[in-house]
């Protein structure tokens, strides 16, 4: 006798799938927002999941900072191949020659910010009326109040007290001139969601994730990898360590932790002892209580 | 294998509701060390002399601010034996429309009562609209014993009014556990201070109540909402049928019905990824193939010839109003049902239901913010439907404005 119920993983695979085809079904031009990061690699194997054997009917999306670690570049590139699917390209470099953000200075200077315009205008520029991100609800306490169908005005700004009521699994993409939403597959995911699926379906992470020697310098109780883009203080003293990163975002601000976690089976079972959240690790988050909603609200990620 | 269960909780700032999922979250080791921080900060902050753990859940700025939660909130945690998602929902009047859009998605609703007030005005609404968004399950917690002596008459009276009351509604399961939120008592751990209570913690009863019948397994529903088209060498004559299924159970060889052009065929295969499958049930998302080329496009259903859903433009509707902007008589809107979308008109407002008393209002030609009526749709297409008590999936829909987009009301057919 057959049981008639799915495994929580199979039936978040199963409403994110269904997520992703709402987006194809009602948008005209959708795209897909890749980072590289772990949540981004998610969203596009579940793409291909969700029209195989058609190939993905929507372009990956990087907006590339400039600042990225080179494993996420190699990986990015691969991924690319292995799924067949088309590459967009947003350039934060360009956006800062252009003059239209400025870079910031200082010892915690970082691009994430400057992230936001080259993300707007690359939705501008090539029409997207959808764009998907790989975020989470359990992420963050802004996140938590997010929609999958998020609506954002033609400024691309996110109205945290106006949203649209989701009932059922009934998502309205309805929209004017100029507007766009920001749709989120896996909002009902957590890190451990996200980990246990890179297991069961044995999906290629970047090296970043895995426990490697490294050379990293301590700030503020948080280990980061030395690079051309970090300022460093007089004090701080590069050193090697064996560690792993949780996130994948700019090399200047995303914090190592040391780990022995060198296969999946062990980084699933630190995941599941750690005490902090993943985000604990971002110095963007840490720039205030509402750090995440003051950025969300302007048109960030 | 581990289930997911989504449960809601409604409550006001009083009654402890936020202090019951930080304990939850706590006791079950699912808050970590630097939210905790955080909270702590915050509570320093604002000068209170315990950690405020209801700061855990509301997250945007003016919540924070208010000491309020305005909005449905998400919270995740798991247990070696459940996954589950709490939508935390503001329970005042004024929120009605955040606790709908909550419990939609729900398998239970928690619904809290201070042990000092017994049942008053919010318990009945909470209970009102788990009954009227058929959450399948309800546990009553009584929370707040602590205050109140762990006094066992305190619950048993508490449990006899809820009783009587809830014989009006349509709840079929419904458990009572004695807690206090505050101390700990009864929700992970079982409490020293209640020793006349040989029931469940809140926990395991979260853990255990049977949520495989949830779903529509009989009454086989397929709402197409994509056609897969690879149009490549290898797959040139692929034509799947994309979509999630909302009800019964698909096989290959069964005899099916697409809806509303009654064309039939028989299923060839159902796929995932290229894998072929043996069957399908809900809410698995899956691609359907059929034996016959036939015209079908996103919005058809498709059934089973023996059984299937009613097919209408006169409907029958449970609304109710989200919208800061009132609605009269004759107004038109999208109406959003399954992956179809049509127009429709507000034909007829039979009575309005006062959410306290459940008493009708008859008599009513508008219908504003947070009201929940028995209204009559006449949409421009048929609708293939279920009622909404057979099938939470094809039984809902949105209206949605046609001038501002905005999502203005959610129904229930009746």
């Amino acid at each position: 006798m057959s049981q008639y119920y799915l495994s929580h993983l199979q039936e978040l695979e199963s409403e994110a799938i269904y997520v992703i085809r709402e987006v194809v079904a009602q948008f005209e031009k959708p795209a897909l927002l890749f980072s590289g990061g772990k949540d981004s690699i998610v969203l596009a194997y579940l793409s291909r999941k969700a029209f195989y054997p058609a190939r993905i009917p929507f372009p990956l999306v990087h907006i590339d900072t400039g600042h990225n670690f080179p494993e996420t570049m190699e990986y990015r590139d691969w991924l690319i191949n292995e799924l067949g699917v088309q590459l967009v390209v947003g350039s934060v470099q360009e956006s800062i020659d252009k003059g239209r953000v400025k870079e910031e200075t200082g010892y915690n200077a970082s691009r994430n910010a400057l992230q936001t315009v080259t993300l707007l205008d690359t939705i501008e520029k090539h029409k997207y009326d959808a764009a998907m991100g790989g975020a989470r609800r359990d992420e963050e306490k802004a996140r938590a109040k997010e929609r999958f169908f998020s609506h954002r005005d033609e400024f691309g700004q996110w109205d945290p007290k106006n949203q649209r009521p989701e009932l059922w699994n009934i998502f309205n993409g309805r929209k004017n001139q100029g507007e766009h939403f920001r749709v989120f597959p896996i909002s009902n995911w957590t890190e451990m969601d996200v980990w246990q699926y890179l297991y069961t379906e044995n999906i290629p992470i970047p090296k970043l994730y895995y426990a490697h020697e490294r050379e990293v310098i301590s700030r503020d109780g948080t280990l980061l990898s030395t690079s051309p883009w970090l300022n460093m203080k007089p004090e701080e003293k590069p050193m090697i360590k064996r560690v792993r990163f949780r996130t994948c975002g700019d090399m200047p601000i995303t914090g190592a932790v040391e780990s022995d976690a060198d296969t999946m089976e062990k980084i699933i079972a630190e995941v599941a002892a750690s005490r902090k959240t993943e985000r604990g690790t971002r110095a963007d988050d840490r720039r205030g209580e509402t750090a995440m909603e003051d950025r969300k609200k302007s048109g960030y990620f | 294998m581990n289930q997911l269960l989504r449960f809601t909780t409604a409550g006001s700032v009083d009654d402890g509701k936020s202090t019951l999922i930080g304990r939850l979250l706590y006791d079950s080791k699912s808050i970590f060390e630097d939210q905790l921080e955080a909270v702590t900060a915050s509570s320093a902050k604002k000068g209170f002399d315990y950690v405020d753990l209801s700061l855990l859940t509301d997250g945007l700025k003016s919540e924070r601010e208010q000491g309020i939660t305005i909005d449905v909130a998400y919270r995740y945690f798991a247990t070696p034996k459940r996954k589950f998602i709490i939508a935390d929902t503001p329970g005042h009047i004024q929120y009605t429309r955040n606790m709908v859009t909550g419990a939609s998605t729900a398998n239970l609703a928690l619904i809290l009562i201070d042990a000092r007030k017994g049942l008053i005005e919010q318990t009945f609404r909470h209970s009102f609209i788990a009954s009227l968004l058929k959450i399948p399950h309800v546990i009553v917690c009584v929370n707040k014993m602590d205050l109140v002596k762990y006094d066992e008459s305190v619950f048993d009276k508490i449990v006899q009014d809820y009783k009587a009351f809830s014989s009006k509604l349509e709840v079929s399961d419904i458990q009572f556990v004695p807690i206090s939120a505050l101390n700990g008592d009864n929700v992970v751990n079982r409490s020293d201070n209640m020793h006349w209570y040989q029931g469940a913690t809140l926990l395991h009863m979260l853990e255990s109540v049977h949520i495989e019948s949830d779903y529509n397994h009989i009454d086989s529903r397929f709402p197409v909402q994509y056609v897969v088209r690879p149009q490549t060498n290898e797959h040139q004559d692929f034509r799947g049928y994309a979509g999630r299924v909302a009800g019964g159970i698909f096989r290959p060889g069964d005899d099916v019905l697409i809806l509303p052009s009654g064309f039939s065929s028989k299923i060839k295969t159902i796929e995932v990824n290229g894998k072929k499958l043996s069957e399908a049930f809900a809410p698995m998302s899956v691609i359907i193939t059929l034996e016959d080329e036939i015209d079908i496009s996103r919005g058809d259903i498709i059934s089973k010839p023996n059984n299937q859903p009613e097919v209408a433009q006169d409907i029958d509707v449970m609304l109710c109003w989200m919208n800061q902007r009132s609605v009269n008589l004759n107004s038109k809107f999208y109406v959003r049902h399954t992956t179809h979308e049509t127009r429709g008109v507000l034909k007829e407002i039979q009575y309005k239901l006062d959410i306290n008393s459940l008493q009708r209002v008859e008599g009513v030609e508008q219908l504003v913010m947070n009201d929940i009526a028995r209204v009559k749709l006449r949409t421009a297409k048929p609708l293939s439907f279920d009622s909404y008590r057979k099938n939470r999936i094809t039984g809902s829909l949105i209206l949605v404005d046609e001038g501002t987009n905005e999502t203005v009301a959610a129904g229930m057919i009746v």
